[in-house]
Parts: C-alpha cells; structure tokens; sequence
C-alpha cells in the first residue's frame, strides 16, 4: 500500500477543515455571490464575499465536493479574509503556481495553503483543489470591474 | 467465467500503476483493445490505406471494400435486415442527435410528447431536450422503481397517443439496469411512437438482435466493445431512414450537385457526409470479430458472474452502499457505489494508488444522481478480460480506504 504518496496528498490539516469547514455558510447581505461548479464531477461550491473599501472584510462558502475541494475552498476563505483585492489575487497566482508544480514566491506565508502542495502531484485532483480560487477569482474581478 | 487467457490479448493490461498491477475496473467509460483491432487498424494504414468510393486506382478499393465489408459485419452483429440500414457515425451521442434533429424536426411538433426515463445517459437527454424546446413538444420522464429498475405499468401510464418518440438505454451505464426494450417498443408502437435505444452499454456485453427488439433506432459506440474511438452505429429501420433527411451536408453524401440544388445517395451514405471513419470502422469490424469468436451469449454470462460476486463480496465492507438493481441477473457488469461519506473521488485516489482504475463522479448522469439523491458515485465496470482476482483487488483497496480515511477523519 502506498500509504506515503497518500500522505503527501491528504495531510492532516486538510483533513482538519475537510472536518471542520472554515467560513461555512453564506453572508446575507450587500454581498458578491459567486456559484461555480466542476462539470466533469460534479462538486459544486457557493461562494460569498463582502468587499468594502477593496477590502474582502468578509467570506463564506458553501457546496459539495470531495475532501481536497471543500478543504481548498475553507483554506481560501481564511486566507483572503482582510486581504485587500489585490493581495487576494496574488494568493491565488501563488496557489495556481504550486498546483502546477511552478516555483512560487514563497515570501508571503501561506499558512494552512502549503498543506495542499502535495495536490501538485495528483493531476486528476488539480481540478478540485481549484475551483473555489477561480470563484473568488471571477467574483474580485466583477466587484473591480464595476468599481 | 471465461478463460483468463482472454487477458494475453490485451497488452495494456501487462503494466504496473503506481508500482501495482493494473486492475482496470472502467470499462463502462472506455474498453481496452485487443491486439487483434490494433493490428487490424495498422494492417489498413500499412497496405490499405486510401479514400472510399472515389477513384479507380487499386488501394481506393481495397478500402471501399474493408469499409464495405465492416458495414456487413455490423449488419450480422445486430442482424439487421439490410446494411442500407447501417449508418457509421462518430458515436452514440451522434447517432441519437441524428435521429432527434432529422426524425425529430421533422415528425415532432407543438404538444407532441417525447419520453424518457431517470436513468438515461445525458446523450440520451440533451438531444430530446433541445428538441423539445426547438418543437413545442413535452419532455417527460418514466419514474424508476426503488431498486432503479422500469416497470412496465409505469411505462404504460406515461406513454400515450401523444407520444411521438421513446428513447430509452438498454442497459444503464451507472445502475447496470437491463431493461425490457422488446415490451417498451411493443407498448411504444401500439400508440404510434416511434422507439429509439441507446445501446452504448448494451452492444459490449449481450446478443443485439434489432429484428427481434422491433425498436426504430439504436445506438452504439465502437470503442465500449474493444473498437477504437471516434467510431459508432446508427441502425434505423430502412423505410423510416429513406424518409429522413440528412444532418450533415458536402462531399460522399451527394448524387448530383448543381449550383442551387443537389440530390443525395442512397442510404446508407447519405448519412455520412465527409470521408468516412475508415479505419475507425475497419477496426470495430475487427473488434466484433473478437467478440463473436468468444461469444456474446458467454461475455454476457461472464458479466452476470462477476456482478454477483462482486455484490457479494464488496457487501462485506463496512459502510458500502450499492445501487441499482439487487438481483445480479439484472444487470449487466456494472456495480456503483459509496463508501460511508467517504468522496468517491477520494475513494478513487487511494484505489488508484492501488492500481486499481474506477469511474467516480456523475457519470454524465445528473438527473439519475439527483434521483439518488448523491452528487456523485464510485462505479466499477467489468468486461471479458476482468477477473475474480480484480475483484477481491478492488474490495482490498476499498478496505484500505475505508481504514485510511477512518484514521485521518
């Protein structure tokens, strides 16, 4: 059994908010609303963010989808919280790096998202580990857009 | 079961994945192929290869006649009457848009009904959904029974002299159902509907026999029953094909072209505009003589056994739920499943770490997943290379998984 490649994709910490969601829910009110899903499986997320003053002062997620998706999408909402937009956007370049196996800038500290370094090597999964930085991604640039 | 010999025949098999050996569970998406369709398809590009019914020269016939020839044998393999009925297309989903958009278009109209079932295939969906929309028509579906068969008062109550087209899956590509298409196109035809089958699990794995089905139209993939991709039949009874006008328009489809109007061929080939999927079809030939020199009747027999061995043995784990139909002489070698809330994509993982390849997701089956109240499932698939031994592979690795996941939740 391969249980050490296994390791290196499901670390604890990602079990932990697989787990234990971070930010689960949705903001009522005033808030951007993004939902997204992956078509070829299936997982689904719901996604709120509060931006004041190019400010994420707030975000929930919600959805269905295996462990690597939903403890991606509540490592995002806990990284971006009282992010400005652009310091957001670079997180998620840096995240899109390490998931293709680039180099990325590790100057910023990522916290929780390094657990998922190891997603890199799992290229079915990529997707899944994905989808909740394109959600907020494609929220942040509708909230610029209009701003 | 058949002889385990059957494997030597398929060189894809003889590898290792992630430093097992491969147990390949994912026929059901793909099928692997025998040496026999590989060497069928270079034997073509190596001595054969050359443009259909164009031209004198010699290889242009010795590929009409390979083309020709795999039209014939397709003909015998789903004993329909006449290869006029036989047209080549890319694919089921190709076949069924064909006959939605030019039998549909053109016999469907506003409060007309088209019905279908919960269980069937998105290919067997979207093209009626469209048409729907497009026509005015009713789209209207036949519920399942709990253990995700059809019965056939059910069947009854939703088909009425309203309804134009049926178009339901022989077998079902995630709850392994087989289903009673001879009573449906019978029940079909007595309120003069028409009756379409997607047959894409069914051609691998028993006996087609159009003729005794009595259905209108049926559908299959080359590369579900050890053919290449990009390669499929649409059958259609000869006096409704001859009536349908052609979807797609330009070269090999024509009689005679003038500058505003142009006639086109007889069937089959009005059917099949552009040069055709010469080797692709060359290569299903082949396939079906592989299938047919072990014997439909035996693969079929063959699934049945490890669908009821693997029920019984994948039953033994803890916090396994199977769907579909619980009798194994039901379905066809085809088992879905979760593991307690454990993700089929995580459960997919570790069975990959394994060596072992199962489908999970939706299986292009959104409404059926949403009759099953999941959003997505596990499936193994079986076909004729596929042993006991894969299967004990399969319960051992979802034992790991259950273990693994267990101690790190």
């Amino acid at each position: 059994m391969s249980s050490n490649n296994l390791d290196q994709l499901y670390r604890q910490v990602i079990m932990d908010h697989y787990k234990n969601p971070r930010n689960k829910g949705s903001i009522e009110d005033g808030a951007l609303t993004i939902d997204m899903n992956n078509p070829t499986c299936g997982d689904r997320i719901h996604l709120t963010l509060q931006v004041e003053d190019g400010v994420v002062q707030n975000a929930k997620f919600d959805g269905e989808g295996c462990s690597i998706s939903m403890s991606s999408a509540s490592m995002m909402t806990q990284a971006i919280k009282g992010k400005k937009i652009d310091e957001a956007l670079q997180l998620s370049h840096i995240f899109s790096d390490m998931m293709l196996g680039k180099e990325y800038d590790d100057s910023i500290d990522l916290g929780d998202i390094e657990a998922l370094n190891g997603v890199a090597k799992f290229p079915a999964r990529i997707k899944c580990a994905t989808l909740a930085w394109k959600a907020m991604e494609k929220g942040v640039s509708e909230e610029q857009q209009q701003n | 079961m058949l002889s385990k010999e059957i494997r030597s025949y398929f060189p894809i098999l003889n590898q290792e994945i992630n430093g097992h050996p491969l147990v390949y569970l994912d026929s059901g998406a793909t099928s692997q192929k025998p040496v026999q369709v590989i060497e069928a398809i270079k034997k073509y590009y190596e001595f054969e290869n050359s443009n259909v019914h164009r031209g004198v020269h010699t290889l242009g016939n010795r590929a009409t006649e390979s083309y020709e020839g795999a039209r014939e044998k397709v003909r015998k393999f789903m004993n329909a009457k006449s290869t006029q009925e036989i047209i080549f297309t890319r694919g089921t989903t190709t076949s069924l848009n064909t006959v939605a958009q030019s039998y549909g278009r053109a016999n469907v109209k506003e409060g007309d009904e088209i019905v279908i079932t919960h269980m069937e295939h998105h290919s067997n969906i979207i093209p009626w959904q469209q048409l729907a929309k497009e026509t005015g028509a009713t789209l209207k579906y036949i519920d399942l029974e709990a253990d995700g068969t059809l019965s056939l008062e059910k069947v009854r109550a939703t088909i009425t002299d309203k309804t134009k087209i049926v178009s339901i899956v022989y077998v079902s590509n995630v709850l392994g159902t087989m289903n009673p298409i001879k009573e449906i196109t019978q029940i079909a035809h007595e309120h003069g509907a028409i009756m379409v089958v997607d047959g894409a699990q069914a051609a691998p794995h028993l006996k087609l026999d159009v003729q005794n089905l009595d259905c209108d139209f049926l559908a299959f993939s080359g590369h579900k029953m050890c053919g290449p991709t990009g390669i499929g039949v649409l059958y259609g009874k000869q006096h409704l094909l001859e009536k349908m006008e052609p979807i797609e328009f330009g070269g090999e489809m024509i009689d005679f072209v003038g500058l505003y109007e142009s006639t086109w061929k007889e069937l089959p080939w009005k059917f099949e505009g552009g040069t055709p999927i010469i080797a692709g079809a060359i290569g299903l030939a082949a396939a079906i003589d592989f299938l047919e020199e072990i014997g439909l009747d035996e693969i079929e027999k063959h699934e049945h056994e490890l669908a009821a061995i693997a029920m019984e043995k994948m039953s033994t784990v803890n916090g396994l739920t199977i769907y579909g139909p619980v009798d194994p002489s039901k379905r066809a070698g085809i088992v879905t499943f979760n593991l307690d809330d454990v993700h089929p994509h995580d459960v997919a993982t570790v069975l990959d770490m394994n060596g072992i390849a199962v489908r999970a997701g939706h299986h292009c089956a959104q409404p059926l997943m949403k009759w099953l109240q999941c959003t997505a499932t596990a499936r193994a698939s079986f076909y004729l290379y596929n042993t006991e031994e894969d299967i004990d592979r399969l319960v051992a690795g979802l034992r790991t998984a259950k273990e693994y996941f267990s101690d790190v939740f």
